[in-house]
């Protein structure tokens, strides 16, 4: 470990700094390295999404900006950044101008309570599931207010839409999660990864499928990916609620859009699948201790990376696939399939949990 | 029976699944992109690219200001003004393509009696300023006599079959 | 110390959202300062270390119920000159309203506080303590049957506000969702071998 060692002459200046001083820094370098570090994934998930779809289409995708065009989505950043902001002259110019940041904030603002690796997140609430739900919900008003300061008539319709769909979502989901902390008899995330321990076969993914799969629906919904994009709709309403939006305005509700969807397949990571547990840590595969392979057993940020990255790859997937729901059948989907489907669930898990069958001891 | 077969596939999201495994396929699939610029899809003789004025070996014009091309042509592209020459054949004084209405058809080429306007293998070009859409005669006597070799062997390629 | 401040602050933001509310001229305006005056008074939930309600305060009321109200605000056209008129002629109503409340609200604050800790030190709990345990503890026991009630007639209310808008009229022609995403590509489409014919 020399570089830790290297800089061992920093300890006593550290060490001399008042506590409270010394937790802030701590506090906001976390911060700080969560945030650079989920931008840097939207940028390249940009770039993965554009490779994954063309690949799926029997294209090859950006590969002009360096090598197999990794560094497109710094070009694209530079292109955005340099674009003008243009603002229309009858829009409400500050809730246009706020509109975005009220996009992006709740959906960093969410990363701090998801358990990274073994009892660690930013902000280990008791509350989390909570403040997850009660965060992702703040997040159609960037969406709405973008659509109604724009005062244009698509982006008052993409917001419309976008509002309804939220929300009906929302209501799925949240039911799917009350399936989660009923199963793991926690609001932590940190706590209820922990209840999953065990390896593939002991996450909530298994006992809970049906809400799994509803909890992955609804955020594709939730985040206004295809093929629940009306919100967008190209073909219909030019872009939604951005329409009016150029420069970096654009390039934040981009962001936001990428990194909500990283968020919520960190969610589904950490609810369903375990989060930061290793998938071979059971009992099945205990005969790998004491060899080389018991590396893979062990715990670790680069689970939750792996599972997170898999789940994003659903995002592209679906979105390469699926052609684009009718909105009608979108709000059916979300209030006569969804909210039934969690609620039955939820009724047959609470009977297992009272009848104590089922792999939850609470 | 088919309306159960149908309750579990709906149940088992069977369809959205087939889709799934259809793009996952395509994932892995060789890819046939032409790089374009580094590579080039192979060209027919008969390309219609960019118009050419044509001379005969001799350095004589071939075109002789029949204006049956300006007759022909769908989108009225083609202006002709004629006069008779310092050796007392009939000359065109201007021959003018606008490249902006032209739809590359090639009813012109298949109109011109003498194989004087004839449409090359030139895709690649552009304009940077107003008026330059227009293709004079100098201009395109220019491209006849810089791409003649390439010019003369399509039409002998092509020739059995006309 | 800071947390006095803090207090303070959001006191001050909260009261000057909630006369924002009843003030601004746009009823767009007015919502948005309607959900700064419930994330204000979440914040200060979060002071007394109620972070159960402060979190449900904002999922339910910012999150649900104002993204709703926006939602209508933004779709009408209301002018304000007309909503104006009236203000004279319900303001007694309006303030024998106001009087009614402010009355409640001392009566339970002056007279009824016997039983109530109205004013007490408050005493902080350590980390193991969970707000959302002891309240989900009291709300499932000793206050079962209450909260059941309440859960009764939020359902009532549901169920109520979905007849009044169902309305079957005869001859409407309703498109069937659930119809179309059963049709079946064998119930549209027949697939005919025949061997190619010429004129």
């Amino acid at each position: 470990m020399w570089p830790v060692a290297s800089l061992s002459f920093l300890q006593t200046p550290w060490l001399a700094l008042p506590e409270l001083v010394r937790y802030l820094l701590v506090l906001v370098g976390q911060i700080l390295a969560l945030t650079i570090v989920v931008v840097l994934c939207v940028a390249f998930l940009t770039y993965l999404e554009r490779k994954v779809i063309g690949y799926m289409q029997n294209r090859i995708g950006p590969n002009r900006v360096g090598p197999r065009g990794w560094f497109q989505p710094f070009a694209d950043v530079i292109k955005l950044l340099v674009k003008e902001v243009v603002i229309p002259s009858s829009a409400n110019r500050f809730l246009f101008v706020i509109a975005p940041l009220l996009s992006i904030v709740p959906a960093l603002a969410t990363w701090a309570v998801i358990p990274l690796f073994p009892g660690f997140a930013i902000a280990d609430i008791d509350a989390g599931l909570l403040y997850v739900l009660a965060l992702t919900s703040l997040g159609v008003y960037g969406v709405i207010l973008a659509g109604w300061a724009s005062n244009s008539k698509y982006a008052l319709l993409g917001a419309m839409r976008s509002a309804a769909q939220i929300v009906a979502y929302e209501i799925a989901m949240g039911f799917a999660l009350v399936g989660v902390l009923m199963a793991g008899g926690s609001l932590n995330l940190g706590k209820l990864v922990e209840a999953q321990s065990g390896g593939l076969f002991s996450w909530f993914w298994l006992p809970l499928f049906p809400l799994f799969i509803v909890y992955f629906v609804s955020g594709v919904a939730e985040t206004n990916r295809a093929p629940f994009d009306v919100a967008e709709g190209e073909s219909e309403i030019v872009a939604g609620f951005h329409v009016e939006y150029s420069g970096v305005a654009f390039a934040i509700f981009f962001l936001a859009e990428y990194a909500n969807m990283i968020l919520i397949a960190a969610l589904t990571a950490v609810m369903f699948w375990g989060g930061w547990d290793s998938p071979f840590a059971g009992p099945l595969l205990g005969f790998l201790d004491g060899t080389i392979l018991e590396v893979l057993r062990l715990p670790g940020i680069h689970w939750l990376a792996l599972k997170i990255a898999i789940f994003l790859f659903c995002f592209l997937w679906f979105r390469a696939t699926f052609p684009r729901y009718r909105y009608d059948q979108i709000m059916r989907l979300g209030w006569k399939v969804f909210i039934p489907v969690t609620i039955v669930w939820i009724v047959i898990e609470g009977a297992m949990a009272a009848l104590r069958v089922g792999p939850w001891n609470t | 029976m088919n309306s159960i077969t149908n309750a579990i596939k709906t149940l088992t999201l069977w369809e959205l699944l087939k889709g799934l495994q259809l793009t996952l396929k395509n994932l892995f699939v060789r890819k046939v992109t032409i790089q374009y610029p580094e590579e080039k899809t192979p060209q027919s003789p008969r390309f219609r690219g960019l118009h050419a004025l044509r001379r005969y070996p001799n350095g004589e014009e071939r075109c002789i200001a029949c204006k049956l091309c300006q007759a022909v042509c769908p989108a009225a592209a083609i202006t002709i003004e004629s006069d008779v020459g310092a050796d007392g054949t009939r000359r065109t004084t201007r021959y003018d393509i606008d490249l902006f209405k032209c739809i590359y058809c090639g009813f012109c080429e298949e109109a011109c009696p003498v194989d004087a306007i004839v449409e090359t293998r030139i895709f690649e070009y552009h304009m940077e300023n107003r008026g330059e859409n227009i293709m004079t005669k100098d201009k395109l006597m220019a491209v006849g006599e810089k791409y003649e070799a390439v010019i003369a062997a399509d039409r002998a390629t092509d020739a059995p079959y006309r | 110390m800071f947390t006095t401040f803090l207090f303070y602050a959001l006191s001050t933001v909260l009261l000057a959202a909630a006369i924002g509310v009843i003030t601004a001229r746009n009823p767009v305006y007015a919502a948005l300062f309607l959900i700064l005056a419930f994330v204000a008074s979440a914040v200060l939930w979060l002071l007394l270390e109620a972070e159960f309600l402060a979190i449900v305060l904002v999922l339910v009321y910012v999150g649900a119920v104002m993204v709703l109200f926006l939602f209508v605000v933004m779709m009408l056209d209301i002018n304000v000159t007309t909503m104006r008129e009236g203000f004279l002629r319900y303001a007694p109503v309006g303030a024998i309203v106001a009087g009614i409340i402010v009355l409640e609200l001392a009566y339970v604050i002056w007279f009824r506080s016997d039983g109530l800790p109205v004013g007490a030190q408050l005493v902080p709990r350590d980390g193991a303590y969970s707000s959302t345990e002891e309240l989900g503890k009291v709300l499932y026991t000793q206050y079962l049957y209450p909260f059941e009630l309440a859960g009764m007639l939020l359902l009532l209310a549901i169920v109520a506000a979905i007849l009044l808008t169902m309305r079957h009229r005869p001859g409407l022609k309703v498109q069937d969702v659930a119809e179309q995403v059963k049709v079946q590509r064998g119930d549209r489409v027949r697939m005919v071998q025949m061997k190619s014919e010429s004129e």
